[in-house]
């Protein structure tokens, strides 16, 4: 199989020789084996938490190396078939220049009869090993995900181009009102212009709504940027490069709870498990934690909801497994003092204070000793 | 509470209740509930407004009124009305004991019983039983049952006793293997049907070509358990030999679990050599169930009780009416198994001499003999007085009953509970067009008698849940029967089958039968196991070759697509590579 050691992401619908390369040689390979009469073996990274390592100053989760081998029997030859169809459809796209959603490639394995899949999750996993397997982002392959990058609003400037004409599009971030501009699925090809202090970004609709429609980055002089719950490639590929363009420092508010600690903040600074081979573009090591922190329940007596059975579970098991909470003793312990209280606050609590609290005292007290912010 | 704590003489108390002596009251009251009899004056204060007892406690209230009124009976006033009653006046008021207490079991007792009766006598006269079972619906909640057998036919004489006189019969005395034990089932049928539709039972009776057949209407007179003839005469009746009982009463025919039809298929699947033709409401034509074997059973033998088995009274009774000199020829002549050497030791034990007179035996002397028997470790009886239906038999019978794929049976040695001989075989079908996914049907029978009530208080189904048929290839939750495409046929038979009531529904759950019960089933389960086993392993294989045959094509267009090869390099490559994994599944 193809060694490629720095995998460009690049923009969706650019032919990539490198690809296609890869794609055939490994195709030979299988080809070459089954006509020597043995049989034919794939090897996949395995893409779970288990196999990842954290290197702090690298700042990104990265594949320890285990790798599956997927050799062809008689138990495998299913999904030995639809990856080597879901290969070949890739072929088909990055060849003609074309793209198909992870949805449409789901359907046009209706057509391959006895190998087609019954549900999406078959034909996405069957694609993120197609991934892995080529150390590539997806989009190289011609697969580009449905799902929303995040919004943006305040002291940015994106610069992009009309497919039509080739000529520069200027997005002024600053005038979409009580609206915000939406990341795209691509955005490799975007440049910026900024001036902002800083970048805010958070978990929830509500409460960007809320610090849009009081121009908070007006007075704060920064860029807002909704997640939506956990940050899609886009989103986080989209907040790196804007962080690194200007090194803008990235502060991250989310819910106090595992979930949003865990899940969510993880996953935009140091990447996911699964998508462990790509997690080098798709993180924001630079990110640091503005709150909800568990401390932030006591300081600002939050009222709280009690921690769910799943909520505790993920704690623990982000204590006792996830390599990045592992490294940093301040988040071990803010794990575990959220434990000890049993309960969770959601950033929408502050409006306990007053609806505008959240502007005219959390963030300005908050953002006033960023020094004191969990990595 | 205490209006209980009050209530000062035991004896006084209303719901005092015996079998000789009972309080007229309660003899009239339409109600079978003892415990909602009031006495008279009690009756009296509440007719006059008295305030209604809290229904929680309604037995304390007729004590606790006469305290207050200071009426109390006194035992002259109760000796007035205190006289006897007979049994089947007793079991006219607990006709729930003996299987009458809905209408839908009703129906299903009297068939039941009939049918109990003609494959008795036909197995004791040696002849193959053809049995004619029909139920003819008159009215919505009133039948017409009629059970005719080939069998050897009734002598007139005995005719009206057997059907119009309670506690008569030929096997309670005898402890020897049968369906009917008591000798109440067809006349409480018959008695049953009387109460409740006010019809005679009709029996016509032949025994032997050139014999008359003798037709009877009769019914039970419950108060002195003696049968009343209404109609005796001389008919035209076709067959040489045989029995045919009619009885007319109110019931409900249902279909399903519980349902007469179900009791056919069962007795037709545990008697082979057994034919039987059944009408049922709503049947076109009669059903058949042909006879699978033409070999009837061997015939159960008659033996002593076994001295483990016998109780107290039973043996101060015996010892009263034995026929022998001293003790210890009483011992070895009135119970199997008792050697004059297993005889002396009971004695010595018993510190009783082996020449003593065994009428004038003392209560307590008797005691101490019933405790130095258990002491004494005395040979097992003989166990020729069972009659099993065999391995083959059982086979036989569930093969062409149940559509299963694979069938085994068991038949264990026989063993012993309390001194009494029994035998457990048990038979499974599996697979074919059983429902895979309901719970395992566990068809119950004793004596050949199929047991349809009381599943869950049964050893039988106690046994089926002790076991975990998971390690056999079944699934099963807890607490829960296994579930699967499955019929167990569980059967025990026994001199004496110990059921937890006279309605003969569940067997008790002796230590022996239980352990017999499970290693019977267990031994069965192992078959099935290796059976599954089996079956999974080529099924496996099945879908391994289909696997094959359906996605590596698609592999060869996989690598035509990627690769532009021409179509004879695809069929080259889809052609090799199912020779090397078909080569590669071959170990097996």
């Amino acid at each position: 199989m193809p060694k490629k050691k720095t995998p460009v992401p690049v923009m969706a619908g650019t032919v990539n020789k490198d690809v296609l390369k890869a794609i055939k040689s490994s195709a030979l390979d299988i080809e070459k084996k089954i006509l020597a009469r043995k049989k034919p073996t794939m090897k996949f990274p395995v893409r779970s938490l288990s196999n990842v390592k954290y290197h702090p100053d690298r700042g990104y989760f990265e594949i320890a190396g285990q790798k599956k081998e997927r050799t062809l029997t008689v138990n495998t030859v299913k999904t030995f078939a639809q990856t080597l169809r879901m290969i070949a459809l890739s072929k088909d796209l990055v060849e003609n220049d074309d793209i198909a959603t992870k949805r449409e490639a789901y359907y046009v394995s209706k057509n391959w009869e006895d190998a087609r899949f019954l549900e999406q999750p078959e034909s996405d996993t069957v694609m993120d090993d197609v991934e892995a397997y080529f150390s590539v982002n997806r989009e190289q392959l011609g697969f580009i995900p449905e799902e929303k990058g995040g919004d943006v609003a305040g002291r940015l400037v994106v610069l992009d181009r009309d497919r039509d004409t080739g000529r520069v599009l200027r997005i002024d971030c600053t005038r979409f009102g009580t609206g915000a501009y939406s990341i795209p699925i691509t955005v490799e090809h975007l440049q910026f212009e900024t001036k902002a202090d800083f970048i805010l970004v958070i978990e929830t609709a509500g409460m960007f709504q809320r610090l849009v429609k009081h121009n908070y980055w007006k007075k704060a002089n920064c860029i807002l940027i909704s997640m939506g719950g956990v940050p899609t490639r886009a989103c986080r590929r989209f907040i790196r490069r804007l962080a690194d363009f200007q090194k803008i420092p990235v502060y991250v508010f989310v819910d106090g709870d595992p979930y949003g600690i865990t899940n969510i903040y993880r996953t935009l600074k140091v990447g996911s498990g699964n998508a462990a081979h790509l997690n080098e573009f798709f993180c924001v090591p630079q990110a640091t934690f503005l709150g909800i922190t568990p401390q932030d329940i006591v300081d600002y007596k939050l009222p709280t909801h009690p921690l769910k059975d799943v909520d505790i579970k993920r704690a623990r098991d982000a204590i006792k497994n996830d390599p990045f909470i592992r490294y940093h003793k301040s988040w071990v312990s803010a794990m575990e003092q959220l434990l000890k209280m049993g309960v969770r606050a959601e950033q929408q609590a502050l409006a306990k204070h007053g609806l505008n609290y959240v502007i005219d005292h959390y963030l300005p007290e908050k953002l006033s000793h960023t020094e004191r912010f969990l990595p | 509470m205490p209006e209980i704590a009050r209530r000062p003489r035991a004896g006084a108390e209303p719901r005092q209740l015996s079998l000789v002596a009972v309080r007229e009251e309660d003899l009239e009251s339409p109600s079978r509930e003892k415990a909602g009899a009031v006495p008279g004056p009690a009756r009296a204060a509440k007719a006059a407004g008295g305030v209604e007892p809290p229904p929680a406690r309604p037995d304390s209230e007729p004590a606790a009124r006469a305290h207050e009124s200071g009426r109390r009976e006194t035992a002259e006033s109760m000796a007035a009305r205190q006289r006897e009653i007979s049994v089947s006046e007793f079991f006219t008021k607990n006709r729930h004991l003996l299987g009458f207490d809905n209408p839908q079991k009703a129906l299903l007792t009297a068939i039941k019983e009939a049918v109990d009766n003609s494959l008795d006598a036909c197995e004791e006269a040696g002849i193959l039983p053809v049995l004619k079972v029909d139920i003819q619906q008159l009215a919505e909640d009133r039948f017409r049952i009629a059970v005719e057998d080939n069998g050897p036919g009734i002598v007139k004489a005995q005719v009206p006793k057997i059907f119009g006189k309670l506690l008569y019969g030929s096997k309670f005395h005898t402890l020897k293997q049968a369906r009917g034990q008591q000798g109440i089932g067809i006349s409480a049928a018959g008695m049953y049907g009387l109460l409740t539709t006010g019809k005679s039972v009709v029996v016509l009776s032949r025994t032997g070509q050139g014999k008359p057949a003798h037709y009877y209407e009769i019914q039970i007179d419950t108060r002195k358990n003696a049968p009343q003839i209404i109609v005796d005469e001389v008919r035209d009746w076709e067959p040489p030999h045989g029995t045919r009982v009619e009885i007319e009463l109110v019931g409900t025919y249902k279909k399903g679990r519980h349902s007469v039809d179900d009791y056919v298929r069962q007795t037709a699947i545990a008697n082979p050599h057994c034919e039987i033709f059944y009408s049922f409401p709503g049947g076109e034509a009669p059903q058949q169930f042909p006879r699978a074997t033409g070999t009837l059973p061997p015939e159960p033998r008659e033996i002593k009780p076994h001295p483990y088995g016998v109780e107290l009274g039973a043996l101060i009774k015996m010892l009263k009416e034995t026929r022998a000199r001293n003790l210890a020829g009483a011992m070895q002549h009135d119970f199997s198994r008792v050697s004059s050497r297993v005889a002396g030791e009971i004695c010595q034990a018993a510190q009783l001499r082996p020449s003593a007179n065994p009428h004038s035996i003392a209560v307590n002397e008797a005691e101490r003999l019933y405790k130095a028997i258990n002491s004494v470790k005395i040979m097992s009886p003989p166990t020729s007085c069972l009659s099993p239906i065999g391995e083959e038999q059982i086979l036989s019978g569930m093969k062409k009953e149940i559509p299963a794929a694979f069938f085994t049976a068991i038949t264990r040695s026989p063993a012993v509970y309390r001194g009494n001989p029994f035998q457990i075989e048990v038979g499974m079908g599996y697979g074919g067009e059983l429902p895979s996914d309901d719970l395992v049907d566990v068809l119950r029978f004793a004596n050949r008698v199929p047991l349809q009530y009381q599943q869950s208080a049964c050893a039988i189904t106690k046994a089926v849940l002790s076991i975990d048929w998971r390690s056999y290839g079944l699934s099963m939750a807890k607490g829960a029967l296994p579930a699967g495409p499955m019929v167990l046929f569980v059967h025990i038979a026994s001199v004496w089958v110990p059921f937890t009531s006279e309605s003969k529904e569940a067997i008790a759950a002796y230590p022996e039968i239980m352990k017999e019960l499970r290693l019977a089933l267990q031994d069965c389960g192992r078959k099935l196991g290796a059976h599954i086993r089996a079956h999974r392993r080529e099924a496996e294989e099945e879908k391994k070759k289909s696997y094959i045959e359906r996605y590596i094509p698609h592999i060869g267009i996989a690598l035509r697509e990627i690769l532009d090869l021409p179509e004879k390099v695809e069929a080259e490559l889809v052609t090799t590579l199912r020779e090397v994994l078909e080569r590669s599944r071959m170990p097996h």
